[in-house]
């Protein structure tokens, strides 16, 4: 047989509760829906392979947001989470987050995660962010998958890799129905149906471009095509401060994380050509983002990542973990280019915009529960609205999510969906094998992500988003009319394609929506320069209204937890101020 | 229109005398998570087939033989 060579059929099965997503925070809701009604089934779809798929494919340093007690209580990292989302944070979730986190690390220890503890057996935590002390790192971080895997296949979980979810299914009075996807390596089709569904599908990480020439950076997944957000889009779910970009420091030309989080707790800061320090603080927010843009080009530049200050038993202890987990080639790149911690800074880079709450504030819109606003859907980590949440937050919001959405499907039978919807799905996906002649997908996506990076990217201008705008519809047109797929992997790239498209839309929009500026560097427009807490003060919720996008704002939801008067801007003081 | 294929230099190199993808072992290609790692029809062994990669080590790291080496790409280098 040719190289993924295309099969035209459709098939049809039904689970309980499908769980879309199989990096991080989807084991841990398949599992803990599992564990909440073992005899129901439970499926596992994930787009390449659970035992190496997601943004921890090879494992994590650490944890960047744990909540231990004596180290930090849940009214403090809450009160943090507010002040660096710049107020604008439905603070149920994160406090939930917040109390149920402690017990899941001593959960991912029981699966036999190790996390540090110091020489009288308590937690080692570290102190990263600008209020308190969050970060403990992982000894054996590098084996985080194996671990999960080992329960999943224990509790029984049905899990189908290499199927791509495309679109949700719906029933007439708004219920989730279940999912329709397609085999990577072969087209073939299947329709899953399922009382309810739980999206775990990772950032949007394929949406502005890595200027190395080549498509894939080294930091997000590049499975991370936004698919999550297309979907729950096309869903009519409505997705929450979309404008709140993700914008990362990375390792210039490597495109990958540093990572300061690992080296800082040691004594690492970043610093400017002169080595000296400009920023108060490395932990990543809107507003250290826009310091870190303003030193690039204020000829203090460039910005590196300076350790060669410490002693080398410490910059071994430092390498070890960099080069060992998250990005291990980050040390073979090093080496290549002849770059020694112990004498030369790292020079450092800002990153290409995406989605992900996993270190900003945009997804799909979810309430405490994991719960979207359609009935049975969930959503959980990076693609989730729950701000800041990292991989804890990914594994605790997810177990929300499984033991939520297992209730909800105990509770109610499936739900009835038209023959019509997966018919014209089905029509969308193979369109582009039915071409004799096109436009390959790469080069589609290329050009889609050249506008995200020509139009979209901060700081955002309006003129510049209406051109964009235009282009990237005329990008579209090309798209659904001319693209052509010639194998199966060329159709899952196809479909991806799809996905970013809908992302850069959804960008365009909400930034225009939000006429003010907001998040430091993430939603900085020129034409609203200012904070605008009297009119936007506020959610945006973007979704899909009789076909057409709509923008809307959402009151934020009372605190649980005061913020002063003169702490709500202690993330806006990040430049280091020159003393006499 | 006409489709022409490019020159690249790919980062992920096998070693044909380590490889025992012609045993049927899979492993590189079934933790791929871009999917970009075949068996050859001609050779047997594993190579990679598409240029999509991000780099992340896992076909190295679980290749029961260490015939893989995921090398940086000269782009990035």
């Amino acid at each position: 047989m040719a190289l993924d060579q295309i099969v035209d059929e459709l098939s049809e099965v039904s689970c309980d509760v499908l769980v879309i997503g199989g990096g991080t925070a989807g084991p841990m809701a398949a599992l803990k829906a599992k564990l909440k009604n073992p005899k129901a089934n439970v499926v596992l779809l994930e787009k390449a392979n659970v035992k190496r798929s997601g943004a921890i494919s090879m494992g994590m340093d650490g944890l960047n947001n744990a909540v231990i007690p004596g180290y930090a209580t849940p009214e403090q990292y809450t009160k943090e989470i507010t002040i660096a989302n710049d107020g604008i944070v439905d603070q149920k979730a994160v406090y939930k987050y917040a109390q149920n986190c402690y017990k899941i690390i001593e959960e991912l220890d029981s699966f036999g995660i190790r996390f540090l503890k110091n020489e009288n057996g308590d937690y080692a935590v570290k102190k990263v962010h600008h209020i308190g002390t969050y970060v403990l790192p992982m000894p054996n971080g590098e084996t985080v998958k194996k671990a999960l895997y080992r329960q999943l296949r224990r509790a029984r979980i049905l899990i189908s890799n290499r199927y791509m979810a495309t679109r949700l299914l719906k029933s007439s009075d708004g219920r989730i129905a279940g999912a329709i996807s397609v085999n990577t390596r072969t087209a073939e089709m299947l329709v899953i149906k399922a009382k309810a569904v739980i999206l775990c599908m990772g950032a949007a990480g394929r949406l502005g471009l890595p200027t190395s020439g080549y498509m894939f950076g080294t930091y997000e997944n590049a499975a991370n095509s936004g698919d999550g957000y297309a979907m729950a889009y096309h869903a009519g779910a409505a997705l929450a401060n979309l404008e709140c970009f993700q914008i990362n420091p990375l390792i210039k030309d490597y495109n990958g994380p540093a990572c300061a989080y690992v080296a800082g707790p040691f004594g690492a800061y970043t610093a400017n050509n002169e080595g000296s320090r400009f920023i108060e603080c490395d932990y990543w927010s809107g507003q250290m983002m826009l310091e870190f843009y303003n030193e690039l080009l204020s000829g203090k530049g460039p910005v590196f990542l300076q350790l060669k200050h410490l002693h080398p038993d410490t910059i071994s202890e430092i390498e070890s973990t960099l080069h060992k987990v998250e990005r291990p080639t980050r040390g073979l790149f090093q080496q290549g280019r002849g770059v020694d911690y112990r004498s030369e800074s790292i020079e450092m880079h800002i990153s290409e915009i995406g989605f992900c709450s996993g270190h900003s504030a945009s997804g799909v819109f979810v309430d405490d529960n994991a719960r979207t606003t359609v009935p049975g859907l969930y959503a959980a980590g990076d693609m989730a609205s729950v701000p800041h949440n990292y991989m804890l937050g990914a594994f605790t919001n997810g177990s929300v999510a499984g033991i939520d959405a297992m209730e909800f499907a105990d509770s109610h039978d499936f739900a009835e969906f038209d023959a019509a919807d997966v018919a014209l799905e089905r029509d969308r996906v193979m369109a582009p094998t039915k071409r004799e002649d096109g436009i390959p997908p790469n080069q589609i996506e290329y050009k889609t992500r050249r506008l995200v990076n020509d139009y979209l990217q901060p700081p955002k201008v309006t003129r510049k988003y209406e051109l964009g705008m235009r282009r990237l519809a005329e990008a579209r047109e090309d798209m659904q009319e001319r693209m052509i797929a010639r194998n199966a992997h060329e159709l899952l790239r196809a479909l991806e394609v799809q996905s970013i498209m809908d992302c850069a839309d959804m960008a365009a929009h909400a930034s225009l929506y939000r006429e003010e500026s907001r998040w430091g560097l993430y939603h900085w427009r020129t034409d609203f320069p200012e904070k605008d807490n009297e009119n936007w003060f506020c959610h945006t919720l973007l979704s899909k209204r009789d076909g057409k996008m709509t923008s809307e704002k959402r009151a934020v939801e009372p605190y649980v937890v005061p913020i002063a008067d003169d702490e709500k801007d202690l993330y806006d003081k990040q430049r280091i101020r020159a003393t006499a | 229109m006409p489709l022409a294929s490019y020159q690249t230099s790919v980062p992920v190199v096998v070693d044909d005398a380590k490889c025992i993808a012609d045993k049927g072992c899979t492993v590189c290609v079934d933790v791929c998570p871009l999917d970009v790692l075949r068996i050859s029809d001609m050779t047997n062994k594993a190579y990679m087939a598409y240029d999509e990669c991000w780099y992340c080590m896992p076909c190295e790291a679980d290749c029961p033989t260490g015939a893989v080496t995921v090398n940086i790409p000269y782009l990035l280098r």
